[in-house]
């Protein structure tokens, strides 16, 4: 080997290393993914346009807030409210973090600023009051935020006649905010009462994972109940479940179809057909009721706070 | 009262120290006439150490009164309450929680339906009030009592004493969540007084099934969170001694209940807990019952009242 040669490999060589390093483990990751349950490598791009559904086994991938609502609503007609509503630390919580210093890295982590995102949108050209929580930000539970956002949105959809979807993610009531945490559901449950006498329509969409809290209060009121495919819903946790019952539960104990089995939701509907049964049920039950009704209700109404 | 000789919680064992010094010299009394003297200055003591240590409680100590197996429990109340008053059983669809109590209660004046849940005193009442833990059928039977007090405009009072609902393979297909989203959604609009009151533990989702109220009245050791301080502890710390820590950061007591808004009164208890003094615990819980269903009579619209109460509940940054 002369030394020309020599110059010329040692370059050719650092140019294959630097080929590698361009992609690292964490962008090899986000290119490339394994089906949790068919465990078959997905090319992540496909995996998007398909929705976030495993093409082979239709395993439901948990997505993000922004992206159910993309799905969900027509091309941009949704416009966001109350997205200034962030966390305060009320009870100075501190485990071995502080709260604060938790919601930030939740922030970091997931580009939110609270588990849940509300706004209206039109549904294949049906407006709607929409929203969809995110199991990325603090494992969607449910704080003061969380609450007082949907009930802000509860209070929207009466003042303007419009039918509420919601989607839940969830791991249940925030523990950071205790028992403020607890009070959201009886706040969100007394404003679906409004929404109920109002005669509205209220859809609630169930996804991997819905628990605690939200099961206990919003997420199950819906005059139709709609989950996805192989999602988990429940209100104890399956461990805890395991360790109070001593004994080992079914494979598809608390799974979607679980559910609909035992009578506890109206439908399981595939991630790719909600938006067309959202359409078909909005415009099932539009002007079922006459718009006059409630007007002289709203008056003596808790609402009349609302600004309209 | 039950004579159930425990041994002391941990916070009292300076003054079951003391005790036992007493009883001992208590003993050589008849043989020894000028220890007299020496045991009265002990009784002094001891009752002054009893207040210190029950006027210095950590929110640990508050948790070990509130689960105190000699605390009177909702069937103890309700005897001290009315004598005479009448259990109504049964959900009408096929189950009779014992976990979950009912009865038409007189409160001096009042007529009152009273809905709780019970603990159980022996390992058979345990099991069969499943530790106080209620199944989706307790809490539609509790449902079903709601719905008569408001055919008879009866005010409601609750009494909560419970770990929370029960976590089990029957409780979640027979929908134990829909049967607590579907409490709070129908105690929502109900024209009646509703009156809560904490009595030991106020576990989670569990006791809110049936806390959804006008008033929240909590008894001075009583705790209200939203998880158990274990969970909490072996979730955020994943260690399962870390519970104090928990009691501490989760603000469970009373006192700290009311600062943040939720607790409308504080109900005394005797000194040394309920446990000591159940006949005075319940006529301070009925006393102050009447106080708050007296507030509530000038109350123009109970349905907004109690959804404002829980409307504003909540600190955020807008």
């Amino acid at each position: 080997m002369d030394l020309k040669e020599w110059f010329n490999n040692r370059k050719k060589n650092n140019e294959i290393k630097q080929a590698k390093q361009i992609l690292s483990t964490e962008e090899y990751c986000a290119l490339w993914v394994s089906c949790f349950q068919c465990r078959e490598l997905l090319y992540s791009r496909d995996l998007r346009n398909n929705l976030n559904v495993c093409p082979k086994c239709q395993y439901h991938f948990r997505i993000g807030a922004y992206d159910r609502i993309e799905q969900i609503a027509d091309a941009n007609s949704f416009c966001e409210t109350e997205n200034d509503l962030v966390s305060s630390d009320p009870l100075k919580f501190f485990d071995t973090q502080s709260y604060v210093d938790r919601l930030n890295d939740a922030t970091n982590k997931s580009g939110l600023k609270e588990a849940i995102i509300t706004g209206t949108c039109t549904i294949q050209g049906l407006p709607a009051a929409i929203a969809a929580m995110d199991f990325a930000y603090f494992g969607g539970s449910m704080g003061s935020v969380v609450g007082e956002k949907i009930t802000r949105l509860i209070e929207m959809a009466i003042v303007k006649r419009l039918p509420v979807v919601i989607v839940s993610s969830s791991g249940g009531a925030r523990m950071q905010e205790g028992i403020l945490s607890l009070m959201q559901l009886a706040k969100t449950s007394g404003a679906l009462k409004l929404l109920h006498e109002a005669k509205l329509l209220y859809i609630s969409i169930l996804t991997e994972p819905t628990f605690g809290g939200v099961t206990a209060s919003f997420a199950m009121l819906g005059d139709i109940i709609i989950a996805e495919p192989g999602a988990r819903i429940g209100f104890a946790g399956r461990r805890v479940i395991e360790q109070t019952i001593r004994q080992k539960l079914p494979p598809d104990f608390q799974t979607a179809e679980y559910l609909l089995k035992h009578g506890q939701i109206d439908m399981v509907v595939e991630r790719s057909k909600i938006p067309q049964t959202l359409h078909r049920l909005i415009e099932f039950h539009q002007n079922s009721v006459p718009q006059a009704l409630n007007v002289e209700k709203l008056k003596n109404s808790p609402l009349n706070h609302v600004k309209v | 009262m039950t004579s159930n000789k425990l041994p002391p919680l941990d916070f009292e064992l300076p003054l079951s120290n003391l005790n036992s010094q007493i009883e001992a010299l208590e003993r050589q009394l008849p043989n020894n006439p000028q220890l007299e003297q020496e045991i009265s200055e002990l009784y002094k003591q001891y009752e002054s150490l009893k207040k210190t240590i029950y006027g210095n409680l950590r929110a640990i100590d508050r948790l070990a009164i509130a689960r105190h197996p000699n605390r009177p429990y909702t069937r103890d109340y309700l005897e001290r309450f009315d004598p005479n008053w009448l259990e109504l059983h049964g959900d009408r669809h096929g189950v009779d929680d014992m976990a979950m109590v009912c009865g038409l209660v007189k409160l001096d004046n009042y007529k009152v339906v009273v809905v709780g849940t019970q603990k159980g005193r022996n390992i058979r009442e345990k099991q069969l009030c499943n530790f106080g833990m209620p199944q989706p059928e307790g809490y539609r039977k509790a449902l079903r009592c709601f719905k008569h007090a408001q055919k008879f405009n009866l005010p409601i009072i609750t009494l909560i004493d419970t770990p929370g609902a029960y976590p089990g393979m029957a409780a979640e297909e027979h929908n134990q969540a829909q049967a607590i989203a579907f409490n709070l959604f129908e105690l929502a609009d109900l024209t009646v007084p509703v009156i809560s009151v904490i009595l030991g533990e106020g576990g989670s989702g569990g006791a809110l099934a049936i806390g959804f109220t006008n008033t929240i009245l909590m008894l001075e050791n009583s705790v209200y969170s939203v998880i158990s301080p274990e969970g909490c502890a072996s979730i955020l710390w994943r260690s399962a001694d870390k519970v104090q820590d928990a009691c501490e950061a989760m603000k469970i007591t009373a006192l700290e209940n009311k600062e943040l808004g939720i607790v409308d009164e504080i109900i005394p208890e005797p000194l040394g807990g309920a446990q000591s003094g159940w006949d005075e615990a319940a006529a301070n819980t009925k006393k102050c019952i009447i106080k708050h269903l007296e507030l509530l009579s000038k109350e123009t619209d109970l349905v907004k009242h109690r959804i404002n109460k829980y409307r504003k509940i909540g600190f955020y940054k807008d």
